[in-house]
């Protein structure tokens, strides 16, 4: 369920601003995420960013990935 | 009294209105020796040997102005290239329109103009013509039906019947441009992109693909339907089965993230200037450089092979692990939120 | 960081897959709730890389899937009002109500508009302010502090032509209704976007009643790690809540979404189609909100009354007690071009994603 994607906000003014995902911009709603900065990247859901993403959890679950990998070899 | 400068109900009329219209707009944009007689036919010379090449349809976009093109340029391309890819080389052409009333003439203009230009780099000539104009709300703005006549050269045999097993599928360039510039215009999606309509003419690149390799086996333009649609109607029509790998696939950057952002598969969104070609094995990477030294093939990758899949089924080699299967698009994709 | 790509990779897929065939010695079915994690398994083969001992088995996440027959009937009766302008998600125009789908109901003159946005909703109201423009509002929690927030912006916006026909479902009754199911069922894949929006308190009945809940993402990778994490859970013979989407999902979830939620909404019993009423799992607009409700506005009730056609058993598939290729009607008259069930109304039905994606459902329509 609930397709989204992650997107990086370009833009803030109030609870709306600009998200670009590969070239790509639209107007987002981000009175779901008040804590949001310029340059976050957010999950965008049916127009509304609905989490920040934690760029140091995710290297953290990459690192992980990696040493699943490790383990099975 | 000056005559309005939209279309009205008198235009369609056959009378002095609708024969200043034709003087007004559509001569001074399509004018060539045929056409100028103003007959009720055009008298045409038929080729001396070969075949003729015949097809028609019929255009209703909207927008009717879009990035990359407009309804005049795409009607023009899109019959073009239906000649080009059964391998006749397109000659001439008819133009109908339907017309709304109030249509401003300026659009008409730009329209008929556009269209005239498009022939003009296709070698094409557009030498009859008709105009009818309906009641506002008889139909959106204009509806242009295109009908061309193009002469096939003997010998000339593509057919789906012709694949076999280990060709190679070559498609002309990046997929899905056409639909997503479309789509990303329409109300309430309104995404600001670089995306424009591949809209383009395609019997050129043909000629010369012709020319390096006479024994390609078959092509096809996907555009409604996409990729998916046609290469399920050729593993059909053929009776064998086709992997396409997904890494292989051109597609642009913006294409395939309006394609994530709105849960849309970029094989089954339109294209209107790219063709998919089967070829044989050992001529396929001639055919493709072929291609790539042509400016509507310059992004032409091999993307996939005839074999390796059930009879008339196609699958995709995924970027990831394992296959799946690409199953033709049922009804139109609209964009989705789950 | 693109946050998709780096979770793609096929070389570290076979390798957790190796780990899993290593540590997988118990016979298990894992249920992925979401029908986003459906797609993804099938769209990238994901079922070949599991080993025998491993069912995965589609659950009732698909909120196209479960909104009931008497909601879109409700949403068609609306746009009868000539004054009327509905817009509704791409997902919904061809789901089939009672009698027809909104797209039918298009084809015979209603004003409906596809949004990508239930913002872009507002935007269509605010410039036709003699209509009134009904945004008819599925989903689950992810979506629900969507609508919530459009709600707010018309409201600052001063848009009082706006209103919502509320079909929203909230996951934890469905959550129970899974648990009382004969089915056996030894773990969980649970949906990252929705469980961003509530934290994961919600799956404590499920962990009490030992079964593993692994919040897992939605590219290939996170789909992987997250059954090997079930499959850990279960040879150790412990059964805790994991979050395993860190880089989208907190504990606690999205405050301030739960708070605009609370303020918009208030629970109503809710019809989920396939299965039934369920207490207390819808949403509607209420308080200071209530002026929104579309179904107060135009003083109509959803009908609850749901019969299922003969012979469908979508209401056993979406409780994951059988699968579409189980079906009598699989393929044969229900297709995606003419969908009977719930299942195959939706891209994001398990029914319809089998039929597009699942080489088994395909091999059955062979037969």
């Amino acid at each position: 369920m609930c397709l989204a994607v992650p997107m990086e906000v370009t833009e803030i003014n109030d609870f709306r601003g600009i998200a670009r995902m590969g070239g790509v911009s639209r107007d987002v709603n981000l009175m779901l995420v008040p804590d949001v900065k310029v340059g976050d990247y957010v999950i965008i859901h049916a127009g509304s960013a609905i989490s920040i993403l934690s760029e140091q959890e995710a290297k953290k679950t990459l690192d992980l990935l990696g040493e699943i990998g490790m383990d099975s070899e | 009294m000056p005559r309005a400068d939209y279309i009205t109900l008198a235009r369609g009329g056959g009378g002095r209105a609708s024969e200043e219209l034709i003087e007004e707009v559509f001569i001074p944009a399509f004018s060539n020796a045929i056409l100028d007689t103003m007959s009720d036919s055009a008298i045409i010379d038929a080729p001396e040997n070969g075949k003729l090449a015949f097809s028609t349809d019929t255009f209703v976009i909207d927008p009717i102005f879009f990035p990359g093109g407009d309804i005049g340029s795409l009607a023009v391309h899109g019959t073009v290239n239906d000649i080009a890819v059964s391998g006749g080389v397109p000659k001439y052409m008819s133009a109908g329109f339907v017309l709304e009333e109030g249509f401003p003439i300026s659009d008409l203009k730009k329209i008929a103009a556009s269209m005239g230009e498009a022939a003009k780099s296709c070698g094409v000539s557009i030498v009859t013509g008709d105009t009818k104009v309906v009641a506002r709300g008889g139909a959106d703005k204009v509806f242009i039906n295109t009908s061309a006549i193009g002469f096939a050269p003997e010998g000339i045999k593509l057919s789906p019947k012709r694949v076999e097993e280990g060709d190679l599928i070559i498609v002309s360039g990046t997929i899905g441009d056409h639909g997503i510039a479309i789509l990303t215009l329409r109300k309430g999606l309104e995404f600001k992109t670089e995306i424009v309509s591949d809209s383009q003419p395609l019997n050129r690149l043909v000629e010369a693909m012709l020319e390096a390799e006479p024994d390609i086996r078959m092509m096809r333009d996907p555009t409604r339907g996409g990729l998916s649609a046609t290469l399920n109607e050729i593993a059909k029509a053929s009776g064998k089965g086709i992997v396409i790998d997904e890494k292989a696939l051109p597609i642009k950057q913006s294409v395939s993230a309006v394609c994530e952002i709105l849960g849309l598969d970029p094989l089954n969104v339109a294209n209107e200037g790219k063709l998919v070609a089967f070829a044989p094995q050992e001529s396929a990477g001639k055919v493709l450089e072929t291609m790539r030294d042509n400016p509507a093939g310059r992004q032409a990758a091999i993307i996939g092979r005839v074999g390796g899949a059930g009879p008339g089924r196609v699958e995709m080699k995924t970027a990831f692990v394992g296959n799946r299967i690409v199953e033709p698009l049922v009804g139109d994709q609209l964009p989705r939120i789950c | 960081m693109k946050y998709m790509t780096e979770f793609r990779d096929g070389e570290i897929a076979e390798k957790i897959a190796g780990a899993i065939k290593k540590q997988s010695r118990k016979k298990i079915r894992v249920m992925e709730f979401c029908g986003g994690h459906t797609i993804s398994l099938l769209k990238y083969g994901i079922p070949d890389l599991l080993p025998d001992t491993i069912e995965m088995v589609s659950g009732p996440g698909c909120p196209v899937c479960v909104t009931s027959r008497g909601e879109i009937d409700t949403a068609i009766q609306l746009t009868e009002n000539p004054d009327v302008i509905l817009a509704s998600f791409g997902d919904m125009i061809r789901v089939p109500g009672t009698s027809e789908s909104l797209r039918q109901a298009k084809a015979k003159g209603a004003d409906i508009r596809i949004v990508y946005s239930p913002d872009d909703a507002v935007k269509i109201a605010d410039e036709n302010r003699g209509k009134d423009v009904i945004f008819f509002a599925v989903g689950f929690e992810t979506t629900a502090p969507v609508t919530a927030s459009s709600i707010k912006l018309a409201e600052a916006m001063g848009v009082d032509n706006y209103f919502v026909l509320s079909a929203h479902k909230t996951t934890p009754g469905i959550l129970g209704a899974l648990l009382a199911e004969e089915v056996r069922l030894d773990g969980f894949i649970c949906p990252g976007h929705v469980t961003a929006i509530t934290g994961t308190a919600m799956y404590k009945p499920l962990t009490d009643a030992c079964k593993p809940c692994v919040v897992s993402g939605f590219e290939p990778l996170d789909i992987m790690s997250s059954i090997l994490s079930v499959v850990q859970q279960v040879e150790k013979n412990v059964a805790t809540t994991e979050i395993n989407y860190r880089r989208v999902v907190s504990s606690s979830g999205n405050p301030t979404a739960q708070k605009i939620m609370g303020e918009v909404f208030s629970p109503v019993d809710a019809v989920w189609r396939g299965i039934g009423v369920i207490p207390n799992s819808g949403l509607k607009p209420d308080g200071a909100y209530k002026r929104f409700d579309a179904c107060a506005k135009f003083g109509l009730k959803i009908t609850t009354d749901e019969k299922e056609t003969r012979g469908c058993i979508c209401d056993k598939i979406l409780r994951g007690l059988k699968k579409p290729v189980d079906c009598k009607l699989f393929n044969t008259v229900c297709a995606p071009e003419e969908p009977v069930g719930a299942c195959m109304v939706s891209d994001e039905g398990t029914c319809s994603i089998y039929y597009r994606f699942g080489k088994e459902g395909r091999e059955v329509a062979a037969r």
